[in-house]
């Protein structure tokens, strides 16, 4: 019994690693492809296309709504402490230091992230990139690096739209519901945000976020299994990987350098 | 498995090729020859190792043992850098065309010349204008692959194949799932790329009538065993294993009698009928 749950273990333990590796070869792989002319920037500008203008819209929304729940529930909370005129600042730093990015990276998972991997995966399965490695054509080269460049890319962009349809979702509700002053709001939020620290921390998580996604849809997409159960799979896994691996790297990242 | 004897001049040469999928065996020992500039047609049926041949040739799968020789080179040992030169004497036509569904029927052929070669874009538009009126689709340039038949797909793979103008072509299955009319379209276009390009063709299919009419040598694949020679030589086997493949013969003492038992005709009346 022991020795089974010990041997179990190290089986895990051994495929985990293993699977670590695979996944640094392969982002070292793409690492090298980007860099390598020529520069696939029809490509890039496709990927950029799909994956941040496509997500315009759900980042907006989510960004309004998530804003506005804040401004609801900071107000509330701190009325009772006669501390209202510190919504703007509340709103402010929780949306760029954390909400922001890790909305952002869960959501862009869940729409780009999925269909990125489920893309590859199709290609796989309907043998497309076997036709390129036929043609002396790294499917690395042409396929995956423009799309985990154009995540990387468009992550802290998307971050900073939902940032800013979040203030926005605050300030309706703060000011315009609740009837708090929109200069003590604004005001509140200049005070309190530091451009060099929370700022730029934030998109610095949003660009690690973005390769991290970026990494894990294209690697779980060029390695699915080539049938629409592996595809299906794949982009399943996906999901979950990236978005706790971005909850888990968001701690670190925290914890590390206070960003 | 053992074929014809090795030709010294064989275009691709396989000696002793042992493949196994997951522990799996699907290449026993497989030592067989593919002439230059002949057609030959791996004939066998479903999982006979067919396609495997053809993804060990073009160095998609790579073989646990044995020797693949392609114009002369063992391939073998080779990494992924020396395998895309290889690769650039091959054309690959896919049972499912592989075609990037992405991109239209222009810019899928005009991929590997934009990537392998330096013509400009005039040039290019020439040649895939030419192709493509060579196959029979002078017409659907702008059309997306999911938007073709599974025969024009076929039309469009096999000019995307010979665009760069290899000198070997493999088609996996270039007649399955295809009309009579389709199939005979790409017979003849194999024929006369073949006679007229002079490319050496390797042809996996299990479609005996087209297999017969088209192939200069044919290599079968059948339950671990091998059989080659020209279509003649195949027709005129003794051979019991060979003539009931040829003959496309099923023995009905391999119908196992407790398949239908297994059925219980409360639950499916429709079984009574079979018994």
């Amino acid at each position: 019994m022991i020795v089974d749950a010990i041997r179990h273990l190290g089986g895990y333990t051994s495929r985990f690693i293993d699977e670590l590796g695979r996944i640094a070869v392969f982002g070292s792989q793409t690492t090298v492809a980007a860099v390598t002319p020529p520069a696939r920037v029809r490509a890039f500008v496709d990927q950029v296309y799909n994956l941040g203008v496509l997500s315009l819209v759900i980042i907006c929304v989510s960004g309004l709504a998530v804003g506005m729940v804040l401004g609801l529930q900071g107000y509330n909370t701190l009325v009772r402490f006669g501390a209202e005129e510190s919504l703007g600042a509340v709103v402010g730093l929780s949306l760029i230091r954390e909400l922001g990015p890790v909305f952002t990276a869960l959501l862009t998972t869940g729409r780009a992230g999925s269909a990125t991997t489920a893309e590859i995966g199709t290609m796989v399965a309907t043998e497309q990139l076997d036709g390129l490695r036929m043609m002396s054509i790294s499917p690395i080269h042409l396929i995956v690096a423009p799309k985990a460049l154009a995540m990387i890319a468009v992550m802290p962009l998307l971050s900073a739209l939902f940032i800013v349809f979040g203030l926005a979702g605050g300030y309706v509700v703060g000011v315009w519901v609740m009837g708090l002053d929109g200069g003590t709001y604004v005001s509140s939020l200049e005070s309190a945000v530091v451009f060099s620290d929370d700022v730029l921390g934030s998109l610095l998580k949003a660009l690690v976020f973005g390769v991290l996604v970026g990494l894990i849809a294209t690697y779980r997409g060029y390695t699915s299994a080539p049938t629409s159960a592996g595809v299906s799979r794949a982009t399943t896994s996906t999901v979950v990987v990236a978005s706790v691996t971005v909850l888990i790297f968001d701690y670190f990242i925290t914890a590390l350098w206070g960003v | 498995m053992e074929a014809s004897p090795h030709a010294q001049d064989a275009a691709v040469a396989l000696t002793d090729v042992e493949m196994s999928f997951d522990g799996r065996p699907v290449l026993h020992g497989l030592t067989c020859s593919f002439p230059r500039g002949k057609i030959s047609v791996v004939l066998g049926g479903s999982g006979a190792g067919k396609t495997t041949i053809l993804r060990v040739i073009g160095g998609l799968v790579r073989h646990q043992k044995g020797k693949v020789m392609i114009a002369g080179q063992d391939t073998s040992r080779f990494g992924d850098r020396e395998m895309n030169e290889i690769r650039r004497k091959l054309g690959m036509m896919f049972q499912g065309g592989a075609l990037l569904d992405s991109l239209t029927i222009f810019d899928n052929l005009a991929l590997p010349l934009r990537e392998r070669t330096k013509l400009g874009e005039p040039a290019i538009a020439d040649e895939v204008r030419k192709q493509l009126t060579a196959v029979g689709l002078a017409n659907v340039d702008g059309l997306l692959p999911g938007q073709l038949s599974g025969g024009m797909i076929k039309r469009a793979a096999l000019a995307r194949a010979i665009i760069t103008n290899p000198e070997i072509l493999m088609c996996d299955e270039p007649f399955s799932g295809l009309d009579p009319i389709s199939v005979k379209r790409i017979e003849a276009l194999l024929r006369r790329i073949n006679r007229e390009l002079g490319i050496t063709m390797l042809i996996s299919s299990h479609h005996i009538p087209s297999t017969l009419r088209l192939a200069d040598q044919v290599i079968l694949l059948q339950q671990n065993h091998l059989a080659a020679g020209t279509p003649e030589e195949l027709r005129a086997s003794k051979d019991p294993r060979v003539a009931e493949f040829l003959n496309e013969e099923v023995d009905e003492t391999l119908v196992d009698e407790d398949m239908f038992r297994s059925i219980d005709p409360e639950r499916a009346p429709q079984a009574r009928h079979l018994r």
